[in-house]
């Protein structure tokens, strides 16, 4: 395989062969459009969000509303992200080492969610769990309330979520073969140690990656949540949402002080990443042990 | 720095439950009223403890008009809708969740406060805008959003509508007429509060079609050198009405402290709560007493000249109706 590949040290020599002007000019390109598609509205952000000072930020972070929203927030992407890593982690290793009939129609399914659009996906939900839908009259007779709150929030987030940790994990899986759990098992090991010996560990970075990614979706998610947030107040209210009402009712501050730890998430979750992937990348290789 | 933070720490994993009220109400209202009940509840939630004795909470959720009624009937739990206009409480009592003659339960068409369609416009009111027929002039761009969704809107096309009709006499002009204001429309927000933000943060528009209220209150949010109020002689009476949502409250055990919490802006202190929100006060006294804050305007009812709501909505609103033949062309 590391014959197939070109070094890296080859691709710089063919563009050198490119005049300096033009290497120059793309280059300017590139800097000024992350700049202004980045990088200034990042700056933004953090400006308004502090634009009256330390204090009005900290107080608008604790108000009450706030402080619900950003719990309800990190409870439901805990819920979304823990259901969808045993659900990618199991959807990825029957895709990655069986063969079964209905295996392309799996994986198109799995990403399903990425091809349909959040507010149609929170409609389906509606549809399903409201109380004109199919399941509500029978939830609401036995006062169970889906729609408008936290289980009808972590369903949507779930959805959306979904195929994060899976197609994180099928490639990988897939790279890796089959023949170490084959050793595994014709040494004596049982399914689960095979799995928890041999598996895991190989996929270990890839299913950080794929967790990351699902948790900056999961508290990213705007369209889906607010069709079935119902938008009560200090309640089904998500850091997304809120940020959105604060703004409509003038509180610029608060609105962007919200929004400064949603970009601060989105920050961290660039640099966790650029962190996995370096892992991933060397896990790729072939290992000397 | 680490003092600061401590608190909003703190408060992350502080369930809350040393708070918790006797009584929780959902109140599931429309957009502009965020700050009006705001007051309101507080107001009420104190006089409430200080005769019953038990503390009450009040929950709020707001949004378009018709989407929030939208989500009632999908089984968002309201104790009581106070919604833009009857039409959508009549949405939520075709599906059975409340009585049917839910308008004639409280006095005044369950509508304690009303208020009115004014012209907000830029400081120094540049392009003259005065009267409706201002509007139709070619280069002024009005800002009103989308009448299918949002209650605000569906007001403001009226409003327009009767104007037109008594001044040039047959519903064919009044068609022209609110088509060619339309044309000036150079977008549609989804709700009041979007528009608002568009004319006012966005800087788009020369003239913004908006509750008295709304207007008002972008006064004082942003300053009165920077936008003014004008009051057109000839407008409709708006009135966003209340009701209990009697499918949840009987589940909930609420009805009571439902009926108390709308009953409440019947008394003094609820009326003055309205108009110091700048929504009119429908007592005499209090009307009095904050006269000089509301322009004078001819006010006409959706009764006179549209026979109702059921009656508008379907004539105009519905698919294929009046508007949807105005904003294609």
């Amino acid at each position: 395989m590391s014959e197939l590949q070109i070094s890296p040290g080859s691709v710089r020599d063919d563009l050198r062969t490119e005049p300096r002007l033009v290497r120059g000019i793309i280059i300017a390109i590139a800097l000024i459009f992350l700049t202004v598609f980045v990088v200034l509205p990042l700056v933004v952000v953090f400006a308004q969000a502090f634009s009256r000072g330390i204090g009005a930020y900290v107080a608008a972070l604790s108000d009450p509303e706030a402080l619900s929203a950003i719990r309800l927030t990190l409870c439901v992407a805990a819920i979304s992200v823990s259901l969808n890593l045993v659900f990618g982690l199991v959807a990825a290793w029957a895709i990655a080492k069986f063969d079964f009939r209905g295996k392309t129609f799996l994986i198109s399914l799995i990403d399903l969610p990425f091809s349909v659009s959040p507010v149609i996906s929170g409609l389906v939900f509606v549809l399903l769990f409201g109380a004109q839908g199919y399941w509500g009259p029978w939830l609401q007779s036995h006062n169970v309330h889906v729609l408008f709150a936290v289980p009808g929030i972590a369903l949507a987030t779930i959805f959306v979520t979904f195929p994060f940790v899976a197609r994180a994990l099928i490639p990988l899986m897939q790279e890796q073969g089959t023949q170490e759990e084959e050793a595994a098992i014709s040494l004596g090991a049982s399914g689960l140690q095979t799995f928890f010996r041999v598996t895991l560990p190989n996929i270990k970075w890839g299913v950080l990656y794929g967790v990351l990614l699902s948790n900056a979706r999961a508290m990213g998610e705007f369209g889906a949540v607010s069709v079935v947030s119902g938008h009560i107040r200090g309640e089904t209210n998500t850091m997304p949402l809120l940020v959105e009402i604060l703004y409509n009712e003038y509180q610029f501050v608060s609105s962007f002080a919200i929004a400064s730890l949603l970009a601060l998430l989105a920050l961290i979750t660039l640099v966790a990443k650029t962190i996995l992937e370096r892992h991933l990348d060397e896990g790729q290789l072939p290992r000397g042990d | 720095m680490i003092r600061r933070i401590l608190p909003v720490v703190a408060g992350l994993f502080w369930v809350g439950s040393a708070f918790a009220a006797d009584v929780t109400l959902l109140n599931v209202s429309y957009d502009p009223t965020r700050e009006l009940y705001g007051d309101f509840n507080k107001a009420f939630a104190a006089a409430y403890q200080k005769e019953t004795g038990k503390s009450v909470e009040i929950k709020q959720s707001h949004g378009g008009s018709g989407s929030q009624a939208r989500a009632v009937i999908d089984g968002l739990q309201a104790d009581v809708v106070t919604l833009a206009l009857a039409y959508d409480v009549d949405a939520i009592a075709a599906k059975g969740l409340l009585s049917a003659d839910w308008q004639k339960r409280l006095p005044l068409n369950a509508s304690p406060y009303t208020s009115t369609i004014v012209f907000l416009v830029r400081k120094g009111n540049p392009k003259g805008i005065k009267d409706w027929d201002d509007l139709i002039k070619p280069g002024v761009d009005v800002i009103t959003p989308n009448p299918k969704t949002s209650g605000g809107a569906r007001w403001n096309y009226l409003a327009a509508w009767g104007y037109a009709l008594k001044k040039y006499g047959s519903a064919d002009k009044a068609k022209q007429f609110v088509g060619d204001i339309y044309k000036n429309v150079p977008v549609l927000d989804t709700g009041a509060r979007g528009s608002t933000v568009t004319f006012v943060e966005r800087g788009v528009g020369d003239v913004l079609l908006a509750w008295e209220n709304e207007a008002f209150l972008a006064q004082r949010e942003f300053g009165k050198d920077k936008f003014e109020i004008v009051s057109p002689p000839l407008s409709i009476l708006a009135e966003p009405p209340l009701s209990i949502v009697d499918a949840v409250a009987d589940k909930k055990g609420s009805r009571a402290v439902a009926e108390a919490y709308l009953r409440y802006w019947y008394t003094k202190d609820g009326q003055e709560i309205a108009a110091r929100n700048s929504y009119r006060p429908r007592d005499p006294e209090i009307a009095k007493q904050y006269e000089s804050s509301f322009a004078k305007v001819e006010l006409f009812t959706i009764d006179d000249v549209f026979g109702g709501w059921a009656k508008a909505q379907k004539e105009h609103f519905s698919e294929g109706g009046v508007f949807d033949q105005i904003y294609k062309n």
